[in-house]
Order: C-alpha cells, then structure tokens, then sequence
C-alpha cells in the first residue's frame, strides 16, 4: 500500500493527496467541523434547556430531582460540554459574521480566527465556570 | 448586472427577482444570521442568568424566571434560538440525506422537533411568570 505507484503509466510521480496519515489538518477545516458538531449538539442540548424549565414550572419537587442530576458530576460534565459547545458555536458564528462582510479571508487571519475560536472557547467556559463555582462557594 | 441573454428562455424579470430556482433567494441565508446576532446578545444573557443562579435553591428560581425582566429576555432567545437551530439542521440534512424521502421525513421531523421544544420552553416560562 504505502509504495503503490501510479495506477496510469507514463504519467510520472503524482502527488497522492491528501494523504490522510500525514495529512497536516489545516485548523480552520477543523473549526468548521466542530462548527457543524457543536450546532447539532445544541440543537439536541434544548431538551436539557426545556426540561430544566418545565421542572422549574412544574414544582419544587421535581425541580429538585432534575437539579440533583444535573449537579451530579455526570451532570455537570455534560452541562460544562453544553457550555463549552455553546461558546464554541457562538465564536465560530461571529467568525463566520465577520467572513460575511468580507473581510479576514487571508490565510493568516483564517489561521488566527480559527486559533482564536478554539483557544478563547476554552477561555471563556472555563471562566464562566470558576465564576459560577465562586458564586455558589464552591470555590 | 446581468444583462437579458438574447435567445434565452429566461425572462428578465426572473433575473431581477434573485429568487432562484428555490424560489426564495437568500432568505435562508439572511433569516440565519439575523438569529444568529440575537443569539450572541441572548446567550450572553442567558450565560449570566445560569451563573447567577447556579445553585440556588428552588424559590429564587422560580422567582428570577418570572421576573419580566428574565422572561422576556428567554422567550426571546428562546424564540430565536429555535428557528437558528431548525435553518442549521435543515442544511445538515440537506447536506447529508440524499434519499427524496428519508429527507423530507427529516425536515419534517426537524420542524416538529423545533415546534415542540419551542413550545415546551415558552410554555414553561410563562406559566412561571403568569403564576405556576
């Protein structure tokens, strides 16, 4: 597999592309995927949201039961997902709103943007997370 | 500008209208970044809201969502939020789905899923603030 030559003679050495082993992915083909990715998990992440508001409606008790699992740790893995894909998603929406102008479609903006919509999304769940830990004393 | 191709079957009219062979130019496009600049306003209020409340016990709940001041700021984004996801889902869909009728199952579907959680979420919050 690895030294198969061209299937055609006399073409000569052709680039065999992409060669998806050592195929460098560009950061921005990876935003977009994530992009996509994190739409449809939030698209499926309102049923957290509609639940949580019917159980706010519906009663104490329940309420009760439904923020029992989500302040279980699974549950809060999950709503710390929720967050980071909410962020990502709005990053990358911006990005994109920021295209439709336009405007930032050199190769080293694209790379930035991209960069900047992984490393800030990071950035930003973490601090809303720290921030609502220090709200309720847990840190 | 386009001008009329001489020979052609196309009316000029079709070509000033924009609309497409889907009848609806750039709508989808257009209605999809509308939400989406809502989006980024509501979901930075709606982050701050479940911080603020993170772990409060169920009466400052009920009574911070019944505040007209929370309510209509998650009806909103509610609102707004749903038809982004529905145009997002619908190119996915699109993109992925080319059998005629497992996609207009799924766009269908798409559409009741939107439709029922959109409700299930404004009927939620006002019962809240209408005295649940």
């Amino acid at each position: 597999m690895a030294h198969s030559k061209p299937a055609t003679g006399g073409v000569g050495a052709r680039p065999l592309s992409p060669h998806l082993q050592i195929y460098a992915t560009p950061i921005n083909m990876m935003m977009s995927i994530v992009h996509r990715i994190t739409g449809a998990a939030l698209y499926f992440g309102t049923l957290l949201l509609a639940w949580w508001l019917i159980a706010a409606a519906t009663g104490a008790a329940y309420f009760n039961f439904v923020n029992g699992i989500l302040g279980s740790l699974p549950g809060q893995l999950v709503l710390v997902g929720y967050t980071w894909a909410l962020i990502h998603h709005m990053l990358g929406g911006i990005r994109h709103l920021i295209w439709d102008t336009g405007r930032g479609f050199d190769l080293k903006t694209v790379d930035r943007m991209g960069w900047g919509t992984l490393v800030g999304s990071l950035l930003i769940t973490a601090a809303i997370w720290l921030s609502g830990l220090a709200a309720r004393g847990v840190l | 500008m386009s001008g009329h191709n001489p020979g052609s079957l196309r009316t000029p009219l079709k070509n000033v209208r924009r609309l497409g062979s889907a009848k609806e130019g750039a709508t989808h496009f257009w209605q999809q970044r509308v939400t989406a600049v809502a989006n980024v306003v509501l979901v930075t209020f709606l982050l701050g809201l479940i911080v603020s409340i993170a772990g409060a016990d169920y009466a400052v709940v009920r009574r911070t969502l019944a505040n007209p001041l929370v309510a209509l700021p998650m009806l909103l984004l509610i609102l707004s939020g749903i038809y982004h996801m529905r145009l997002g889902m619908q190119v996915i869909i699109e993109d992925y789905v080319s059998a005629e009728g497992a996609k207009v199952a799924l766009l269908m579907l798409n559409t009741f899923f939107a439709f029922c959680v959109g409700l299930a979420c404004v009927f939620a919050v006002l019962k809240l603030s209408f005295g649940a």
